[in-house]
């Protein structure tokens, strides 16, 4: 009988089989990033706290902090994107941009553990920093589907959103900030009941009330856009989607309610899923006001994906289990 | 057919839920005389306690699932879309203690803390931070109305449908926290790889 020597919840030990299947993904996907001038950096897997403060604790469901011998609070990371804006304004300060990174690196975070849930887990991060949308959420979304196809994956499709849309359409129909954030942490987590009292209790008319009861549930092609009357966020999405070369395209989804959990998204957001997969394998989005936080502004997009979820979507594509 | 694993929960909600999916056009009837079978693949229904249904549709083991807000409201951890209000399986979250004199309060007054048992840890805890009042939870499993009988606590935060199960333990309803009905919940993933099928039932349920 095996003793009793655990690892911690959330934790797991890799051993050679997995890791050799694990190392030819990672690889793959790897050669994809470095083919389109994203090159690798590691960065440390704890932070200052003070440095980068909450940025990323919004969706992170907690986080795990520690003291060094000076009292400071330190973070284990718990995404790859807000290191790589510190790396990006503070190591490139005076570089011409676009820069363009990519880094596979464990990231923890203080979930209830699952299968494709755990504390620490290998994210597969890229950022594109320093080219604004259109074109550089459409060069991210091509590189995104490039990496999966190289890692294997065949039945992925993206959904994207956008995290301004409702926000907008909200705006221009003239409902209150307080309510405003009433309703979109109702759309973040998807309570469409709760979004849908809070709706009907402003007073508006039929019509308007009706659109904003849709909007939150409308998926589709690109054509959806249209039926929409709000411009600056799904002007975004149009030009993205006629930026992307046609097998980016194909793999696209609109989904008008996709807003995800970070709040430093700034335009378009996506999320990946495989009908082999039960959760999405990962996502991204535009962060435009990030970086300039750590003191350059630049706008910037870039997406993460889980290398478990990626793994076990593989292995169940690979045995035609399609349970959706 | 809706081409939809749909979880159905056992229990106060299955016989209405049954009902739903008969208005869907979804065969029911073998799910109706087998007590004991929990998969009927040929219809895509999968029934399980109530509280296992949001563990399932979040998992993509089901697309869609039919559970009540209590569980809901107990498990926000969940990643999973809450799509509809079904309107059934009306059910109120109430704190209830002995009757006569509180001893809630009483406790509270005099000792600075209420001890409560109750199946609802995190919808209690909450409740009683936004009330302003320290509490010492008790998490039971069974029959909760048990707990303040044997003076083991001084009140329950439990789910009542007609409180008679209250009354005939001989507590009473000091408190109303919230009010939980059946909602439609569906998995992220499968809400927009399967949209025109969600979407289809969504809109079957809203005009019927």
């Amino acid at each position: 009988m095996a003793s009793m020597h655990p690892t911690p919840s959330g934790t797991r030990d890799v051993l050679p089989d997995e890791m050799r299947e694990l190392r030819a993904i990672t690889d793959a996907m790897r050669q994809v990033f470095e083919r389109h001038g994203y090159g690798e950096v590691w960065t440390p897997a704890i932070e200052y706290e003070s440095v980068v403060g909450r940025l990323d604790g919004a969706g992170a469901g907690g986080g795990y902090r520690l003291f060094d011998d000076h009292g400071s609070v330190l973070r284990l990371r718990s995404d790859i994107t807000v290191p790589i804006a510190r790396v990006a304004a503070t190591r490139y300060a005076s570089t011409e941009p676009p820069l363009r990174f990519c880094s596979f690196a464990h990231v923890y975070r203080g979930v209830k553990p699952g299968r494709g849930q755990m504390r620490e887990f290998l994210q597969a991060g890229v950022e594109l920093i320093g080219s604004a949308g259109p074109d550089g959420t459409a060069e991210i979304l091509t590189v995104l589907c490039e990496a999966l196809e190289a890692a294997g994956l065949r039945e992925y499709r993206i959904g994207i959103g956008d995290a301004g849309l409702y926000r907008a359409l909200l705006g221009s129909v003239g409902v209150d900030a307080p309510t405003t954030d009433l309703i979109l942490e109702a759309l973040v987590v998807r309570d469409l009941v709760r979004l849908g009292v809070l709706v009907r209790g402003i007073g508006l008319d039929a019509a308007t009330t009706a659109l904003l009861l849709r909007v939150p549930q409308w998926r589709g092609g690109a054509e959806i856009l249209d039926a929409v009357p709000e411009h600056v966020a799904t002007d975004r999405l149009r030009a993205v989607h006629g930026a992307v070369p046609p097998e980016v395209a194909r793999r696209l989804i609109f989904d008008l309610g996709l807003v995800r959990h970070l709040d430093y998204y700034t335009g378009a957001v996506f999320e990946v899923y495989d009908p082999a997969a039960g959760m999405p394998l990962g996502g991204g989005g535009r962060y435009d006001d990030l970086v300039g936080r750590f003191g350059r502004d630049l706008p910037a997009v870039g997406f993460a994906v889980d290398m478990n979820g990626l793994h076990i979507a593989l292995a169940g594509e690979e045995r035609g289990e399609l349970p959706l | 057919m809706t081409g939809l694993t749909i979880a159905v929960p056992r229990g106060a909600l299955m016989g209405d839920t049954l009902d739903l999916l008969d208005r869907l056009g979804i065969d029911t009837s073998e799910v109706r005389v087998n007590d004991r079978k929990l998969l009927f693949a040929d219809v895509g229904i999968v029934t399980m306690r109530p509280s296992d249904v949001p563990i399932y549709v979040e998992a993509g083991a089901a697309d869609i699932g039919i559970t009540g807000k209590d569980v809901l409201l107990e498990h926000p951890e969940r990643a999973v879309y809450e799509l509809l209000d079904l309107g059934y399986g009306r059910c109120t979250m109430v704190l209830a203690s002995v009757a006569g004199p509180d001893p809630g309060a009483e406790a509270l007054r005099r000792l600075g803390v209420m001890r409560v048992a109750t199946k609802y840890i995190r919808i209690a805890r909450t409740y009683f931070e936004e009330t302003g009042r320290q509490v010492e939870l008790v998490e039971v499993k069974g029959s909760v109305e048990l707990a303040p009988l044997t003076g083991m606590v001084d009140a329950i935060v439990d789910l009542t449908a007609t409180g008679t199960t209250l009354r005939e333990n001989g507590l009473v309803v000091r408190e109303e926290i919230c009010v939980a009905t059946a909602r439609l919940i569906a998995n992220p993933v499968a809400h927009t790889l399967k949209a025109a099928a969600i979407d289809d039932v969504l809109k079957r349920l809203s005009a019927g």
